[in-house]
């Protein structure tokens, strides 16, 4: 991908970047990215340490990277070459911080108002009131963050960035330990806003429900590199990179050792650890022996109380369930199967099938829900 | 009475004095990047160390009539600085000067820092950001600060006899006035001064661990 080739048009963001990590113990870690974000939502996906942060940090200017060249439009952010780097007062990049960071001292009103010094008092007021309508919280103009909920502060994180009118919008991971209800209200108020806007939004998540909810385009990084680019569905469902599958909610990632390739059937067949535990994978560029990783999400697998017949799914298993554990609105069942296994389920199934810890069980697994891992 | 007025007066233009150029360095130690940084947070906490008779023989040479802050006062003002109350305030301030950076540093240190990176992409510059976020959060180290060097002022006796002497009513603190009294033998006059000085002292502290354990807070902490 050429980031800074051709003409950029619009409000597109491209930002190409390189940076290493200084100090003492410096590792060999290097940011070295080259990126587009055109208006709209961008999701920015990677396990934590891949470099989001000090992504987003360079193209706000809290951060300078190395080399590079960041652009907006027609406008030279940060170029290495030319020693042009506008400092971050002056970008108006607007950033929600994964910790919000309002300011304790203010209330939300005066908060939301920070940013907007420069206007008559009387506009001042008049925007204000308009966000917090907006993001639905003018009920708390007065309150102090601490006196405020974990939701209510995100909208009000929100509205602080947006009143300003900014350019880009930075979203750090600006809506984790919301429940999911709440973040998909929160999402259609700032699509919303955006509709009249179309400005570039680059939102921040190792959260896979959030990019299927939200990604139009998804930029996956990995140890500082993007590692894949495009829509949601061929990112994220084809891991090529141990990190990535796991951060993408891939809960088992076992260890296999190829069998036989069964061409004709677009399937080959693998034995699991040092289990007798054998299953069907689809077909990938892998000769028999050789060692592969096989990346499950718990959600793609079935359990039943009797083994199953007629049934499409290629993979059976009988095994043993280990502990059963409740975690919000979904059960993580652990089964022993000569490898332990990781399965979601929901509360009603564990009742309907009266699953105890110790319990036979059988797992049933699609064969294109076993994804390889090189 | 006068020589307790007087030390009032002192450490009050010390405190204020210290919050004015603390500030400075305080932001500079807390925010710096510069990795010679450790030289200049020495050189602030050396008055801690030295015995204040090291930093008043200093003082005293440096405001002598010879010495190069005497010479220059002398040219501007057409009078001495040793022996006399501005003297002492300097000195002073020299000697309570970790006293009010220390805290103010300590308490900018312990600002979000992405607090003031959300300032900057409001379009806060940096005088701003100090105005709006690192001073109101930092407020209880500059109350610290401020009654931290008033107390110490009040209570030194070293750097002042070897700057000011012994001038009733232009440099006889409480502290040598005690010493005075106990010197000729007063031990009653000796006795009420002393007593009112631990009191106040008392008072002065207790407000610093109040402010430290948060009795009051400006704002709800969070």
């Amino acid at each position: 991908m050429d980031a800074m080739g051709g003409e950029v048009n619009g409000t597109m963001l491209a930002a190409q970047i390189r940076k290493g990590r200084h100090g003492p113990g410096a590792s060999s870690f290097v940011l070295d990215v080259s990126i587009e974000v055109p208006p709209g939502i961008t999701i920015l996906f990677g396990a934590s340490g891949a470099g989001k942060s000090t992504l987003l940090d360079c193209i706000a200017g809290l951060a300078r990277p190395d080399e590079g060249r960041i652009l907006l439009g027609g406008d030279v952010l940060f170029d290495s070459v030319r020693a042009i780097h506008i400092p971050a007062p002056k970008r108006r990049i607007a950033y929600v911080f994964q910790t919000l960071a309002l300011f304790p001292h203010l209330s939300a009103e005066e908060n939301v108002a920070y940013g907007l010094r420069n206007l008559p008092e009387g506009q001042r007021r008049e925007r204000v009131g308009e966000i917090l309508a907006v993001f639905r919280v003018e009920k708390l103009r007065k309150q102090r963050p601490g006196e405020i909920s974990g939701g209510e502060k995100q909208r009000i994180a929100l509205a602080r960035s947006l009143v300003t009118e900014p350019r880009v919008l930075l979203l750090d991971e600006p809506l984790t330990g919301l429940d999911a209800e709440l973040k998909a209200a929160i999402v259609d108020d700032l699509r919303a806003w955006n509709t009249a806007r179309a400005i570039p939004i680059l939102y921040v998540t190792h959260n896979r429900d959030e990019v299927d909810a939200l990604g139009e385009r998804v930029i996956a990084l990995d140890n500082g590199r993007v590692v894949s680019a495009g829509e949601p569905i061929e990112v994220l469902d084809a891991p090529r990179r141990k990190k990535l599958a796991q951060a993408a909610c891939f809960e088992n990632l076992l260890n296999a050792t190829v069998l036989d390739l069964r061409e004709a059937d677009g399937v080959m067949r693998v034995k699991l650890g040092e289990s007798p535990c054998e299953i069907e994978v689809p077909l990938g560029y892998a000769a028999a022996g050789s060692r592969v990783q096989v990346a499950i999400r718990a959600g793609d697998i079935l359990l039943a109380t009797e083994r199953p017949r007629g049934l499409s799914a290629r993979n059976v298993m009988e095994g043993r369930i280990l502990s059963l554990e409740q975690r919000g609105t979904m059960v993580i069942a652990r089964v022993d199967c000569g490898v332990t296994f990781v399965a979601h389920i929901t509360p009603g199934a564990v009742r309907a099938l009266e699953l105890t810890a110790g319990r036979r069980v059988w797992l049933v697994l699609k064969t294109h829900s076993c994804h390889l891992v090189d | 009475m006068e020589a307790l007025w007087l030390s009032l007066k002192l450490a009050a233009c010390v405190a204020a004095i210290l919050l004015a150029i603390g500030m400075p360095v305080a932001y500079w130690l807390a925010y710096s990047t510069w990795r010679g940084k450790f030289l200049l947070e020495s050189v602030v906490a050396l008055p801690l160390v030295l015995p204040p008779t090291v930093l008043g023989f200093y003082a005293l040479v440096a405001m002598g009539p010879r010495g190069p802050l005497g010479k220059l006062w002398i040219a501007l003002f057409g009078h001495g600085l040793a022996f006399t109350f501005t003297g002492l305030i300097l000195a002073s301030v020299l000697y309570s000067f970790p006293f009010a950076v220390q805290p103010l540093t300590a308490s900018f240190e312990g600002v979000d820092p992405r607090l003031l990176d959300a300032s900057a992409v409001l379009g806060a510059g940096a005088l701003r950001t100090f105005w709006r976020v690192i001073l109101p959060l930092s407020l209880p180290g500059v109350v610290i600060a401020a009654v931290l060097s008033f107390a110490h002022t009040l209570g030194e006796f070293g750097v002042v006899l070897m700057v000011g002497g012994n001038l009733a009513g232009v440099t006889r603190t409480v502290s040598i006035d005690i010493y005075d009294h106990v010197q000729s033998l007063e031990y009653g006059a000796a006795n009420r001064m002393a007593l009112l000085l631990l009191v106040i002292s008392f008072a002065v502290l207790s407000v610093v661990y109040a402010v430290n354990r948060r009795v009051w807070t400006p704002w709800a902490a969070k």
